[in-house]
């Protein structure tokens, strides 16, 4: 095993971007990496801070109102080197919040529009009722599963990919069937619980392209997931 | 007349409830359809005022700490027990006691109310005393932001006529002080807190789920506590207290506890006044056992057996940080029910770390899997796992263990049913 094989993961706004168990995540993609012979190198961006370089993947998540007003302008001046990273294909999971501000933007219930940096083309507008519950994707990935907590509901452009189709649950929004977006390797979605763990085919997946885009290729090992798919077979019974 | 009226049917639904086997719910709902104030009605007249207790973790414990205390110094205290916490539950506590003229034997009321049943209560009936233990990140799904907790507790807080006792260590709490004093510069605000030598184990909900930055925070304006935690070590506490500490064993676990124990002493010397006695309240603490699942200690098949009951990220790492995880065989339930929260990702907020080196008996409730898989991206092993608690109960009893201790951490619906389960192996009363 090389220790050279290093993969630098960056988590967005750790401090103020954390309320649903996002730290998990980052642990799924660190073990991971290990357990693939990888070796993980975690690194935080935090709001008015130099934006670390050679990144190869990037994490983020939700936050309370408090929280995201903390991030917003940071946001918006790493916007062009967020844009530049998606180009590259480098593979991001955007969770809840800041899954809402790579999109164009969010309006809120009192009318504000919190720009957002657009990666992708879709929309969020505050919506009549918050979509709480346990809820199950079919994605190209397979079935994912997760928990979605969120009072925003986003719309995609016609030409924007979703991340998955609702099995059951809401996902983007009470409208279509939708949920999550992506463009290139940039994945955003509502779900956590946390996402990751419990969704162990799409982290190897979000490794793998981390992995091509730096090495050429992805050298997975075995990896034990009997646990994973265990409580997916429960967390699927539960009630929404 | 009506007060009157109401109680003896309210008495006599409670009584024809009780026959069919039933709970308290239905007397409570009867008499606040009869008057919607009853509750108000009710504790209005006693000498000592109505205390309220909220915060999202330690109420149960530090309610019972508050009623034991007072009732040492000799007053007569009417308090809810855990399971009733509605305000219609206290309705129906209070037709238990109160006889057929509307009258209460007691001095003073000591009530336990979650944030959002708290807002309720104080609509309907007078407060006296509020103490604030602290605003934690709990099952969102049920609780929504923090934030949000924290506006409840100002609700509440502001209501208080007597005295308002604050966790100065918490920024959420400390911060409604302004907003008391805006509201009503007369009620006196007080404060508990822990030494800042052990604010590293008390940390805030922020610095919580903080990462280190290059430039830490500017330490806060501390206001001065009435009652501070000086220090701890397994049973022993030092509360300083004025000038004096004063040194406690406790029959209490859990440092979270302890700190709880500051603010339930800060809290009765405000109510007692001159009356209060510093040295007596401290005695009265040591005698204070814990609430039922909330580190409680039962002797089954010869050895002790605790039950630590874990609701969020905050309490469960507490709880982990103190209880010695050396020479105890460990289970770990977690239910997914709604009393639980069905959100999983809280999990992931608790670091396990500190079980790697001896690791998990055994893991069960209904989201074992959850639990053991959590385990397994902090290396730690898990003994066995099994969804079915009464089997993964029996098989963790009667397993061959050289620790002096078993321990089990559970939620909150995975510790009632693992209480009924218990009645199998010891003697225990059952609530809730």
């Amino acid at each position: 095993m090389s220790t050279a094989k290093t993969l630098r993961i960056l988590q967005l706004y750790p401090n103020e971007m954390n309320i649903y168990g996002d730290r998990g995540n980052v642990l799924t993609l660190m073990r991971r990496a290990e357990w693939h012979g990888y070796t993980p190198e975690v690194v935080y961006h935090h709001p008015g801070k130099p934006f670390p370089k050679d990144i190869d993947m990037i994490v983020g998540g939700g936050g309370q109102d408090s929280g995201q007003e903390k991030v917003e302008d940071d946001l918006l001046k790493i916007g062009d080197q967020l844009h530049s990273l998606a180009d590259g294909n480098v593979p991001m999971v955007m969770v809840c919040g800041l899954y809402q501000l790579f999109g164009r933007f969010f309006k809120t219930a009192d009318g504000k529009t919190i720009p957002g940096i657009g990666i992708f083309g879709a929309e969020t507008h505050a919506g009549p009722t918050r979509l709480i519950g346990n809820i199950t994707l079919d994605t190209p990935f397979g079935e994912v599963i997760g928990y979605e907590n969120h009072s925003g509901q986003t719309f995609l452009d016609a030409s924007v990919k979703p991340f998955g189709k609702v099995l059951k649950g809401a996902g983007n929004n009470q409208k279509d069937n939708f949920e999550g977006a992506v463009y290139n390797n940039v994945y955003g979605t509502y779900l956590h619980g946390s996402l990751l763990p419990k969704n162990p085919v799409f982290a190897d997946e979000l490794l793998r392209q981390a992995a091509l885009r730096k090495f050429s290729e992805f050298t997975s090992l075995e990896v034990d997931d009997s646990l994973a798919d265990q409580a997916r077979l429960v967390a699927r019974k539960r009630p929404r | 007349m009506r007060k009157r009226h109401t109680i003896l049917i309210g008495k006599t639904v409670k009584r024809a409830a009780r026959l069919r086997g039933g709970g308290t719910a239905l007397p409570g709902l009867v008499v606040e359809k009869l008057d919607k104030n009853f509750v108000g009605h009710m504790l209005a007249d006693l000498p000592y005022g109505v205390v309220v207790i909220t915060g999202t973790n330690g109420k149960t414990t530090t309610t019972k700490i508050v009623s034991e205390l007072l009732a040492a110094s000799g007053l007569t205290v009417f308090t809810n027990k855990t399971g009733s916490n509605f305000v219609r539950g206290i309705a129906a506590a209070i037709l238990d006691v109160v006889d057929s003229k509307g009258r209460m034997p007691h001095d003073i009321a000591v009530l336990e109310l979650d944030e959002a049943h708290a807002v309720h209560f104080i609509q309907r009936a007078p407060v006296d005393h509020v103490l604030l233990l602290n605003v934690m990140r709990d099952q969102l799904d049920r609780f929504g932001e923090i934030d949000y907790t924290a506006k409840l507790l100002q609700k509440v807080a502001v209501k208080a006529t007597g005295s308002v006792v604050l966790n100065r260590d918490d920024p959420r709490v400390s911060a409604i002080a302004k907003l008391v004093n805006l509201h009503d510069p007369t009620v006196p605000v007080r404060y508990f807190g822990a030494d800042s030598s052990l604010h590293h184990v008390f940390v805030n909900d922020d610095k919580l789920y903080q990462v280190e930055t290059e430039q830490p925070l500017p330490p806060r304006h501390l206001e001065p506590a009435d009652v501070e935690l000086a220090a701890f070590n397994e049973h022993q506490a030092s509360f300083r207290i004025g000038n004096k500490t004063y040194d406690a064993t406790m029959k209490l676990s859990g440092v979270y506890n302890f700190l709880n124990a500051a603010g339930a002493l800060a809290l009765c010397k405000t109510i007692l006044g001159s009356k209060g006695n510093d040295a007596r309240l401290v005695a009265a603490l040591e005698k204070v056992e814990p609430a039922f699942g909330r580190g409680e200690t039962l002797q089954v098949n010869g050895k002790p057996l605790e039950l630590v009951l874990v609701k969020n990220p905050a309490g469960f790492r507490l709880s982990l940080a103190s209880f010695d995880p050396a020479d105890a065989s460990v289970m770990i339930a977690i239910n997914d029910q709604y009393a639980d929260g069905r959100d999983m990702s809280w999990l992931w907020d608790v670091d396990f770390t500190s079980l790697q080196e001896h690791g998990v008996a055994m893991v069960s409730g209904i989201r074992a899997y959850d639990m053991a898989l959590r385990l397994r991206y902090d290396n730690v092993a898990a003994g066995q796992i099994d969804t079915d608690l009464r089997a993964s109960l029996a098989t963790f009893l009667s397993a061959d263990t050289t620790a002096s201790t078993r321990r089990i951490f559970c939620t909150y619906t995975a510790m009632l049913k693992l209480r009924r389960l218990l009645r199998a192996y010891t003697k225990l009363e059952i609530m809730g």
